[in-house]
């Protein structure tokens, strides 16, 4: 296996290890290349779970779990799987990580998971994980695509995080379920943030926000 | 079991329960296929035909085979096959199932139809990882729906997807004569115009509910 490289693995010979190579991968999935905001991937669950922090961080716990776990196993068996058959691999990979996931939420939060409804299971679908899998994790070796995972999760995470942080607070009033000393008490809750509609201002803004900050991408420019 | 008539459920799943505009499912393909009506009203229809009939397979593989022989004494509905519980199956075996169906379609209608084949073609395999198909099987099992308000709910969970791509195509298309600040331009500007689209959505509700 040593002396019959992958063409891809050649990309990280002239910066010396693999780990040299890692807090580059660490920084693309998680700012330059945002999976949610660059990107714009797997925004079903980000749109359905964000009306709570609570929930956004559990979300994006999943989403960080599956992806690792995912990305490990297509990495390490990258070199066996028929490239025909790759996708259906991918999936059950992925499937079997988000059952686990589902399983372990159930038994021990069955609140969160009554909550969350369907979309844990949706994580299968989430074009992220799909995403890294293919064009990450099947071309690199296992510790780099963990770190990818660790990474994407991260940057979908986070993202997760500001929009639930926002949509909480103004929908709600409270943050955690918890009110706010000194806001709570004259802030009149916007209904609308909590509902559909909210989600998709809520995301819009917080997309164009990172376009501006990150200026337009190469084919955004068209 | 939910006492609503398939008829209900059909019309809500178009209008108050829209699977895109209040369950979000579908998101990916909404936003990237949306450019033209030509486009996401072939998608549409590929979308709504795969959508019902994956909900009335997957109702069929979930009630006959996955869940265990008391809960479905409990449902009160026919024994199942294998008595054993397999519902934590349900994730794996229900994409496997849309996996099989959109390919078999893909090679029915490349067979038959190859003119149809060129106009949906490329669809096809790309629903397999649309959410929404996934989403409205697993919304089935939750609301413990029965055979014919699974296939109402499947239909017009389809057509309402359908119906809202379509209406985003035609304001995108619109759009392409604004003057929007250049940040917002593309995903951002479609996500607010979906936003404001989900608002007047919101105007049926109370016309019929569901769950």
């Amino acid at each position: 296996m040593a002396d019959n490289k992958q063409p891809a693995c050649m990309t990280c010979e002239p910066k010396g290890l693999c780990g040299g190579r890692g807090l580059l991968t660490l920084k693309e999935g998680a700012w330059a290349n945002n999976p949610l905001a660059i990107q714009v991937l797997g925004i079903c669950s980000a749109l359905a779970v964000t009306n709570r922090l609570e929930n956004s961080l559990v979300m994006g716990g999943a989403l960080i779990f599956v992806c690792v776990g995912s990305n490990l196993l297509v990495s390490l068996l990258r070199k066996v799987t028929p490239y025909r058959f790759r996708m259906i691999a991918e999936v059950s990979i992925i499937a079997t990580f988000v059952i686990l996931f589902d399983q372990f939420l159930s038994a021990f939060y069955p609140d969160m998971s009554k909550q969350l409804g369907p979309y844990v299971g949706l994580i299968i679908t989430n074009c992220i994980v799909m995403g890294r899998a293919e064009a990450f994790a099947l071309q690199n070796p296992p510790i780099l695509s963990i770190v990818d995972g660790i990474a994407n999760g991260l940057g979908y995470a986070v993202v997760l995080a500001i929009i639930g942080f926002f949509r909480e607070l103004l929908g709600a009033g409270e943050i955690l379920g918890r009110e706010i000393p000194g806001f709570s008490s004259w802030y009149t809750p916007n209904q609308l943030m909590i509902l559909a509609p909210g989600a998709f201002f809520a995301l819009g803004i917080v997309i164009g926000i990172f376009n501006a900050v990150k200026g337009p991408g190469p084919e955004e420019k068209k | 079991m939910s006492e609503t008539s398939a008829w209900v459920i059909f019309i809500a799943a178009i209008f108050t329960n829209n699977i895109l505009l209040t369950n979000f499912l579908g998101m990916c393909s909404f936003i990237a296929c949306s450019g033209q009506i030509k486009t996401s009203l072939g998608l549409g229809t590929a979308v709504t035909f795969v959508l019902t009939m994956t909900t009335a397979i997957n109702y069929a593989v979930y009630y006959g085979i996955l869940i265990s022989a008391e809960e479905a004494a409990e449902l009160g509905r026919a024994a199942p096959l294998i008595s054993t519980d397999l519902t934590h199956l349900q994730f794996i075996v229900f994409i496997a199932v849309i996996a099989a169906f959109v390919q078999f379609v893909e090679m029915f209608v490349e067979r038959f139809s190859p003119k149809l084949y060129f106009a949906l073609g490329i669809f096809l395999p790309l629903i397999t990882v649309n959410c929404a198909i996934l989403g409205a099987s697993l919304f089935m099992i939750i609301r413990e729906y029965s055979f014919l308000q699974s296939v109402g709910f499947g239909l017009g969970a389809g057509i309402g997807w359908a119906v809202a791509i379509v209406l985003l195509a035609g304001l995108r298309q619109k759009m392409r004569y604004s003057n929007i600040p250049e940040p917002f331009q593309g995903v951002p500007i479609a996500m607010i115009v979906t936003g404001v689209l989900a608002m007047v959505f919101m105007g049926f509700a109370g016309m019929v509910s569901i769950q």
